[in-house]
């Protein structure tokens, strides 16, 4: 036992050793930038040496953390798919008191939300399912068909824009412009897609970039067609008969509008899903060539993920225009796109419960967490490499729906 | 005495890839409801002439065309692969490429895709025509499974399975495409005895049951001597001999080319 | 005449720190098969740690040439170990991983960079100093190419021909080509791939620093996202020239840049960035394998 003791001993200390080791190379890295800051105004330099013994500190710890993780997910592999989120949606989903229980209460919660909280909250929440729409939108594209799509933003600013402009020069109201801007942006979908989607993956990625880009930079610079980057003021908010409301109101209004469009999206996607088209796509996902040996046209069906993820792009952003009522190009940055494949990525791709969640995730959180808003971006950044290395299904992992047959009834039952 | 009319024909088939000529001339039929056996070293070029008549490749000159009943002919050059498979013509790969996320039953019903319609419209909506063009497609895919003896494993993932079902699985799926000539690129690969006795019979039962002709790439001699109407023989992308199993048997260049092989079946 | 010429050099300048940046973008992606949306930031980091060894050792009462040097090693060997770190956190242990997973952890770390330097020093332009004097052989033309021009493109030409020579004359090297056309293989044959990985990312992160140390010296200002722009255009570059070759990659930098130059001065200078993206978008849609490429099939 005592060599037992011993071995135990010195791994434990090596492991400090190698701790050590790397916060020392990280407070060497993080010298120049964490520690010395040059003050743009009075170009004199800060020395900041709390910052070397915060960056030496945590990164000991974060070691340790790291390293176990590390060791964690090499060993599990393949037991993960029995994880306890598995089991319990499994236990939700069969006991239907709880089931029930929980629908109807949620359910209460949603309907009654705006009523009890403020403007403030309310508009956050719409916003947070407006990523959930744009969420499930690009899964189709990304989840699904498995096409990386990084200028996804491009479709979101068609839809937005064509709304402003309608609006704008023609009096368009909402109701007329939503079936309009979401068909602009298929349109779109269509016409950026067709060129591109015979690439391989990571040059599909950089080419839809380029695309969100470039009609981002048009959009800046064209100024008598987009009004530049001061962009278009004054958008008319979706109307109800005619009634004139107040913004509280208009809120709480926006609010049941995207309850209704987000549970639309939720059952058309998922109807989608488990169709004969769906199932194309994610033939498609799994393996091209044999994808196309058994007769699916592959750029027929990759046009279609293509364009309907572009149409979900050009709903949300008619509804965009109508909440801000201002838009500007500023809007429709890359990162958009990256925040948006987060939601995707995060949540778990392929799956409707996880891109909810992602969306709610990544949108409420930094709304609650306001002191760290700042640190906002650097989270994000920071979690999508951890989520990669570690948990690259996404928090939700795709439990897609499959088909459970059972000969007896001849009937299919989904699991 | 069998239908001598011919089910695909391939024609003086060159494949250039830059200075290599992969394909050198090829002349290759398949007659209605025959098995034709394509062997050859490997190398010989006989899987870039499936993929050449499955439409990967365009081939630099030759043609192919296939005789589908009742119909007049069509030439399957410059064709996509999903067009060929439609035509009626469909195969399986040699490192199986079954879509592993998916159940089994899900991978054949993938397969009926190029025989059925539902579009977005009638996926999103759901009315009654698609509900019904879905449970033929579970319905039929499921009877397939049955007739190949996968019904056990309906809802398993295709990476679940045992080798053995999984190439089993690869050839219920191109049968899901309903084709009248089946394609196989070396389907006993990795077999033992046994399940290569019973992927013999397999194979009988489909061309005497589903009355579909076989053009198979195999390396398992006995399998072929067994169970071929016919053999090509191709070496270094030329096509060295043609015949009857005991005909090609016995010819001298064929057993040069396999360095010595035996051929007792 | 004269404005062609001065379009011409500064398309050659331009050129020379896209393709110098491209050279590590080629080399990861040749090696890995890995889009370092990082890589940018590197870049970006290398020019920040030049302005901040600058100014403190400008303080210690260096000034000039020494003072620019000084600074830029350090710039390169700061860049390089940023590299070597990245990658070993973000890449390394995905690299058995579906291709999607080290590109969004790729993006992730970009974005994570960026804001790391905007919290840790300013969103402002900081002023950059001009490290390098006019030389005064220069005098002459002086008004068609100034003196950091001519060191831009010459540092450029020097660091393109010692990383050939060094891949083409040393073990490393050999390595690295082994490496890039089969992993496996050279893995199977005693390469230590994650050597010849780790030497990829120091080298192609020190020449983005050499980079973005000679660039900001140029124009005189950095701010934490000129990584992002930089990184797309020598992205393009690298595209241009044909991805996973060296020579391509400072090919496709002047060809970008020069481009770039007489598309802005001829033509208008607003839609400077469309031009870039245009062009990669074109060359990606109609020659994905770069005009030095070589085109990968899949065997079926």
């Amino acid at each position: 036992m005592e060599n037992e003791e011993r071995s135990l001993f010195i791994k434990s200390l090596l492991e400090i050793r190698k701790s050590i080791f790397i916060s020392l190379w990280f407070m060497f890295l993080t010298f120049p930038i964490m520690v010395i800051r040059i003050k743009p105004l009075d170009r004199t330099i800060e020395w900041r040496w709390m910052n070397l013994v915060y960056v030496g500190v945590g990164t000991f710890l974060l070691s340790f953390l790291w390293s176990y993780l590390m060791t964690r997910k090499d060993k599990s592999g393949k037991e993960e798919e029995q994880s306890w989120q598995k089991r319990i949606g499994q236990k939700i989903m069969s006991d239907r008191r709880i089931y029930l229980s929980g629908l109807v209460a949620v359910c209460v919660f949603i309907i009654v939300f705006p009523l009890q909280f403020s403007t403030y909250q309310t508009s956050i929440m719409i916003t947070a399912l407006m990523y959930v729409m744009l969420g499930l939108g690009l899964n189709i594209v990304v989840g699904l068909a498995g096409l990386l799509d990084l200028g996804y933003v491009a479709f979101y600013a068609v839809g937005a824009y064509s709304y402003a402009l309608l609006n704008h020069h023609f009096g368009v109201t909402f109701w007329m412009a939503l079936p309009l801007g979401a068909a602009l942006a298929a349109m779109f979908g269509i016409l950026l897609g067709f060129p591109v989607l015979r690439l391989r993956g990571d040059y599909l990625a950089i080419v839809t970039l380029g695309f969100g880009e470039i009609i981002r930079l048009i959009l800046e610079n064209w100024n008598d067609f987009s009004f530049g980057p001061s962009g278009i003021a004054g958008i008319s908010r979706p109307g109800f008969f005619g009634m004139q409301f107040n913004l509280h109101q208009h809120t709480i209004y926006l609010y049941y509008i995207m309850i209704v469009l987000v549970l639309l999206t939720i059952v058309v996607v998922n109807r989608l899903q488990n169709s004969r088209i769906g199932r194309a796509w994610i033939a498609l996902r799994e393996d091209e060539v044999a994808c196309q040996a058994m007769g699916i046209d592959k750029t027929r069906t990759k046009l279609t993920a293509f364009a309907l993820g572009a149409t979900w792009a050009g709903f949300v952003g008619c509804i965009f225009a109508a909440k801000t009522t201002f838009i500007n190009p500023a809007s429709f940055t890359f990162m958009e796109s990256a925040i948006i494949l987060s939601v995707v990525v995060l949540g778990g791709m392929g799956s409707i419960v996880g891109v909810i969640i992602g969306a709610l995730i990544l949108i409420l959180l930094p709304e609650y967490l306001r002191a760290f808003s700042q640190y906002r971006m650097l989270v994000f950044g920071a979690s999508m490499v951890i989520i990669m290395v570690f948990r690259p299904q996404g928090i939700i992992s795709g439990i897609r729906q499959r088909y459970k047959f059972t000969p007896s009834t001849n009937q299919e039952a989904k699991e | 005495m069998r239908n001598m009319r011919p089910v695909l024909d391939v024609k003086e088939l060159i494949m250039d890839f830059g200075g290599l000529r992969a394909l050198d001339n090829i002349d290759l039929q398949v007659r209605d409801g025959e098995i034709v056996a394509l062997i050859g070293p490997n190398g010989a070029g006989k899987t870039t002439l499936f993929n050449c008549v499955t439409g990967m490749y365009e081939p630099t000159n030759g043609q192919m065309n296939i005789y589908p009943e009742g119909k007049k002919s069509l030439k399957l050059n410059n064709l996509k692969p999903n067009q060929v498979t439609q035509m009626g013509l469909a195969r399986t790969f040699q490192n199986i490429r079954l879509f592993q996320k998916m159940t089994v039953l899900e991978n054949v019903m993938v397969a009926r895709h190029c025989r059925t319609k539902t579009g977005i419209t009638g996926a999103v909506l759901r009315g009654e025509k698609t509900r019904k063009e879905e449970s033929e497609i579970v319905d039929y895919s499921y009877g397939l499974l049955e007739k190949m003896e996968l019904a056990q494993y309906v809802n398993d993932l295709a990476s679940e399975l045992p080798y053995g079902a999984q190439r089993r699985l690869e050839i219920a799926r191109a049968m899901a495409t309903e084709p009248f000539i089946l394609l196989l690129d070396e389907p006993a690969a990795g077999m033992n005895p046994k399940e290569t006795q019973e992927l013999d019979n397999l194979i009988t039962k489909i061309r005497g049951e589903e009355k579909i002709s076989i053009l198979l790439i195999e390396h398992d001699m006995k399998l072929v001597m067994r169970i071929s109407d016919r053999i090509f023989v191709m070496d270094y992308g030329k096509m060295i001999a043609e015949g009857t199993p005991e005909e090609v048997g016995a010819n001298k260049k064929v057993i040069k080319a396999y360095l010595g092989e035996s051929f007792d079946a | 005449m004269e404005y062609f010429l001065e379009l011409f050099l500064a398309g050659l300048t331009r050129g020379s720190i896209y393709a110098i940046i491209a050279l590590g973008y080629t080399m990861v992606y040749g090696i890995i098969e890995l889009i370092n949306f990082a890589h940018g930031e590197i870049y970006m980091i290398g020019a920040f740690t030049a302005l901040i060894v600058a100014s403190v050792l400008s303080l210690l009462g260096l000034s000039g040439l020494s003072l620019f040097i000084l600074a830029g090693v350090i710039a390169v060997i700061y860049s390089a170990a940023y590299g070597y770190t990245v990658e070993k956190i973000a890449y390394k242990p995905l690299r058995q991983a579906p291709r999607l997973s080290p590109l969004i952890s790729a993006i992730g770390m970009s974005i994570f960079l960026q804001n790391y330097v905007l919290l840790a020093q300013t969103s402002d332009f900081l002023s950059f100093p001009s490290l390098i004097g006019e030389f005064g052989f220069m005098e002459p033309i002086s008004h068609i190419m100034r003196s950091s021009e001519l060191v831009i493109i010459v540092t450029t030409a020097v660091c393109t021909v010692l990383l050939t020579m060094y891949i083409k004359f040393t073990r490393m090297g050999k390595a690295m080509r082994a490496t890039a056309q089969d992993k496996t293989m050279a893995m199977l044959l005693g390469v230590n791939v994650n050597r010849v990985v780790s030497v990829t990312f120091i080298i192609g992160s020190g020449l983005a620093a050499v980079g973005g140390v000679l660039i900001s010296s140029h124009l005189g200002q950095i701010n934490f996202y000129i990584g992002f722009i930089a990184g797309i255009k020598a992205f393009t570059a690298a595209v241009l020239g044909g991805i996973g070759s060296v020579p391509g990659a400072v090919l496709g930098g002047f060809v970008l840049g020069l481009t770039e130059s007489f598309a802005t001065g001829y033509v208008s200078s607003d839609y400077e960035d469309v031009f870039a993206f245009g062009l990669l978008v074109f060359i990606l849609i109609f020659r994905p394998a770069g005009i030095l490429g070589r085109k990968t099939s899949e065997k079926v």
